[in-house]
């Protein structure tokens, strides 16, 4: 039977179990929209497609699924370009799709025309312009298989408004044909066995495990290397959420803002073992100072990785899950008193700690009191700045993929409509935005999404009316001169509620908890506008192209 | 630092895009190419492209390769540079030329085996292939002569049988 190209994608996307799209309509994809609606395709409205590109991003985040966007021709796909950035810097799979003008007006600079494949070609892992509808079924096969495989990443495939409305004997392969796409998943034995010796000579290993563990759900591998051969384990933002925070051997996070017992031990360290980890300059600093004394044992599923801004010495291409399953079996149990014992006495002398004054709140102790009262079991979507810091710094997260942030990217405007992704695939569990002023203003059209849709997300507003890590950069670099951080901001508890959105405000330090637990155990969205004290910085700090172990806010 | 020449011989699937997908890899990642070409093999399918690029050491020849490869349209790529290969250019090349100085150009174009592919009264066009060595030379060798216009491929290679990949 012959259907129409906009009834294929709803076709394919049933065949490749997509339970929700995330999407805003407009003119080239009306064909389609009409072939979701007749079909009772679970869509989800955000208020912009940068917000759906997002909450596609914060469903395939906390879930492993594909996420799956969609947006009309011209400004709707360039509006999804932000997003598809963010997912792909951070390997986040996510299918775009986005309608185009018909074949015979391509190139013609028709009405709401704009060259999507060509823009999002450094954006994405693939991209496709269909051109012909029985191309579309096949298409849309692959599109998906490369986007959740091997390194997962945003795959986008545009559809002309032509191809949606011709007609096609539906056929969808159960197979693709790729011959230039062969994810290497098992690691080589001989590279194993030679990293369970090099393991095994380490007096001082350090594990730095980044978002890769978290992407093969490797975190019980994880544990199970650490413990054996008691090294202790720094995560990247990425990764947060694969080591328990409060396990003794969890170092927390290394790099710029990291905490000084990480940054220490890397430093000292004698073996690195990096786990789906791909030494961002935010974790090593100036990379000729980072780990000078390390042997580095790297594993990575892909192999542009391996040695891209560090020299490794024993590399390991595969899926980390495999890899770290094969290995561990290999190695022996083995004691690093000493070696802990030194680490020990750094997170003695050089904790994670702020200054709590009388009258002004101190939004770690937002994030610390949140932590405790959710027991680490939330799922945090954050903001990009010092929310995400701070988040990083003081919530001890305990779950895999229950920290949704913009690691890679920095996307400032990512946490609220990620959380509604989120949401909207996780409805029994408890979701939380921790949110900056500047940030939340970038999405905040989606309270009407929230609103719409009773998705009970929690924003945890630390507003200190600055875009505050702009300024505590030019705090310490600038000499205090501001310029263009200083935010006057709308009343936002009198925001939410126009969208009929509940609100509360946190003025004094001794409101943080009662007024937290009224939001959580509130059955609804909420925001929790908490006046933060402005000048706050996030501490400690490494300024740029200084070594890790030069830290701000830490007195050797 | 001293840039090095490299050869890529890359065989690659024949979708639209192609190209620009390398090219703009190559431009983003600030790489450069000094030369590219690129047409169909025995298989429709697929396109075999030859590549000159240059790199500082083999660390930025890895990454190249390495970024190259996770291109989904990319199948096989292959450095051949100190392999026994065949390489070719073309050049078309417009010489000014007249009755008194015809014959000692015909001499030059004999002795490089090209071909004249047409002749006028104010000049001669010339076919000539071989390695970039040999273009050079034939080149240098007609500039006297006054060359007024030239045309030159990108460099073709191929592994000979015997070297067998």
């Amino acid at each position: 039977m012959k259907i129409t190209g906009a009834q294929a994608v709803v076709e394919s996307l049933r065949r490749e179990g997509v339970e929700v799209i995330f999407g805003y309509p407009g003119g080239a994809v009306i064909p389609i929209y009409d072939a979701m609606y007749q079909a009772g395709f679970r869509h989800i409205l955000t208020r912009h497609e940068q917000a759906a590109a997002h909450a596609a991003h914060g469903y395939a985040r906390s879930t492993g699924k594909v996420g799956v966007c969609i947006a009309t021709s011209g400004p709707g796909a360039t509006n999804l370009v932000t997003g598809l950035a963010t997912a792909y810097m951070d390997s986040v799979p996510i299918v775009a799709f986005t309608g185009q003008v018909a074949t015979g007006l391509l190139g013609r600079d028709s009405f709401q025309e704009a060259d999507i494949t060509g823009i999002t070609m450094p954006i994405t892992k693939h991209n496709y312009l269909v051109k012909r509808v029985t191309d579309l079924p096949a298409i849309i096969k692959e599109a998906f298989y490369i986007a959740g495989t091997g390194r997962p990443g945003p795959v986008l495939i545009d559809i002309p408004k032509d191809v949606s409305t011709n007609l096609v004997d539906f056929y969808y392969p159960e197979q693709v044909n790729l011959p230039g796409y062969r994810p290497v998943y098992e690691g080589n034995a001989r590279q194993i066995k030679a990293a369970a010796a090099l393991i095994q000579e380490a007096k001082k290993p350090v594990i730095y495990a980044g978002g890769g563990v978290i992407i093969s759900g490797a975190e019980e591998e994880l544990l199970r290397l650490a413990e054996t051969i008691q090294a202790p384990v720094a995560t990247t933002l990425m990764a947060l959420d694969a080591f328990p925070g409060d396990h003794p051997l969890s170092l927390g996070m290394l790099g710029m803002h990291g905490t000084a017992y990480a940054n220490f031990a890397v430093t000292e360290a004698d073996l690195i073992i990096a786990v789906g980890a791909r030494f961002d300059d935010r974790v090593t600093g100036k990379v000729d100072t980072f780990a000078p004394n390390a042997k580095i044992l790297q594993i990575d599923i892909d192999p542009a990785e391996i040695g891209k801004n560090v020299r490794a010495d024993l590399p390991i291409v595969g899926d980390v899950k495999r890899v770290l399953a094969e290995l561990v079996p290999l190695l022996p149990r083995q004691e690093h008193e000493a070696w802990l014992e030194q680490i020990a006495e750094w997170k003695r002398k050089y904790p994670l700690t702020y200054d709590q004054q009388e009258d002004l709140i101190a939004p770690q102790m937002v994030v610390e009191t949140l932590s405790e009262l959710t027991r680490g079991e939330a799922i945090i979507c954050t903001e990009v700045g010092q929310n995400q810091m701070w988040a990083a710094q003081f919530y001890c997260f305990k779950k895999p993929r229950s920290f949704i942030t913009s690691g890679g990217l920095g996307t400032m405007g990512f946490g609220f409509p990620a959380a509604v992704g989120v949401q909207i695939a996780n409805p029994d569990r408890l979701v939380v935005d921790i949110a900056g002023d500047g940030s939340l203003q970038m999405n905040i059209q989606e309270l009407a999404t929230v609103a719409t849709y009773k998705l009970p997300v929690k924003i945890i507003l630390l507003n200190n009316c600055y875009l505050g890590m702009v300024r505590q950069w030019q705090e310490i670099f600038c000499e205090k001169r501001y310029a263009a951080t200083e935010l006057q901001n709308p009343d936002f508890c009198k925001l939410a509620e126009a969208y009929g959105i509940k609100a509360l405000s946190v003025e004094k330090p001794e409101e943080i908890r009662p007024k937290l637990e009224e939001a959580l155990n509130y059955d609804g969205p909420v925001l929790v506008d908490c006046r933060i004290n402005p000048e706050e910085n996030v501490m400690p700090m490494v300024p740029p192209n200084a070594a890790i172990y030069d830290m701000l806010g830490v007195e050797k | 630092m001293k840039k090095h020449s490299h050869t890529l011989a890359i065989l690659v699937m024949n979708n639209p895009g192609v190209m620009a997908r390398i090219a703009g890899l190559y431009s983003r990642r600030g790489y450069n190419i000094s030369s590219l070409a690129v047409g169909e093999t025995e298989d429709p399918r697929i396109s075999r492209i030859t590549l000159v690029v240059e790199a500082e050491d083999e660390n930025e020849l890895e990454q190249i390769t390495k970024q190259l490869y996770k291109l989904i349209d990319v199948i096989k790529l292959s450095d051949i540079t100190k392999d026994d290969a065949v390489e070719r250019e073309l050049a078309l090349i417009k010489v000014h030329c007249n009755s008194t100085n015809r014959s000692e150009i015909l001499q030059i174009v004999d002795i490089f085996r090209a071909k004249i592919v047409d002749v006028s009264q104010e000049g001669v066009i010339i076919e000539a292939t071989g390695d970039s060595d040999k273009i050079q030379a034939i080149l240098d060798l007609l500039r006297p002569f006054g060359i007024r216009e030239i045309a030159r491929t990108g460099k073709v290679a191929l592994v000979r049988s015997a070297a067998g990949r």
